[in-house]
């Protein structure tokens, strides 16, 4: 996850508190989309950033997850997502941001 | 669930993008706190 990023999470997690916070995911493909979680969840895998050794424990998702989906209006949906909705593969997107969020359960 | 809840979009340029998820959080009721398209090369 790009650095400047990982220090916006960090800080805005520190001033709205990590029950408040919710992080959606656009990663386009399966392992972009664990190492981000993993990042947001445990803290940063490749030592790079303001994340490392942080484990925020954030809840996060992919915005192609059904429960997020669920909660947009059908026109906004196919507006802005539904043409990568159709290229992206869902379910392998949403099983890996959904393996972290199981993985972050079984830790807390 | 988004409902009133802050949320970071954390968009990529090859998947979804920062401003299409914030279009969809805030049409669902959410506050979008940070939107980011990044860029993985």
């Amino acid at each position: 996850m790009d650095l400047g990023s990982q220090e916006k999470i960090k800080k805005l997690a520190d001033e709205h508190g990590r029950d408040e916070l919710l992080v959606v995911l656009g990663a386009p493909d399966a392992e972009a989309a664990e190492i981000a979680a993993e990042t947001i969840v445990f803290g940063d895998p490749t030592y790079a950033g303001a994340l490392t050794e942080t484990q925020l424990g954030l809840d996060v998702f992919h915005v192609l997850e059904d429960e997020i989906q669920s909660e947009v209006p059908d026109d906004v949906w196919e507006d802005q997502v539904g043409v990568m909705a159709d290229t992206l593969e869902a379910e392998a997107l949403a099983e890996a941001v959904r393996n972290m969020r199981t993985k972050a359960g079984e830790e807390a | 669930m988004l409902k009133g809840k802050k949320v970071v979009a954390l968009g990529e340029r090859d998947g979804v993008s920062g401003p299409a998820i914030e279009a969809c959080i805030k049409a669902a009721g959410g506050e979008v706190v940070l939107s980011a398209t990044e860029c993985f090369v």
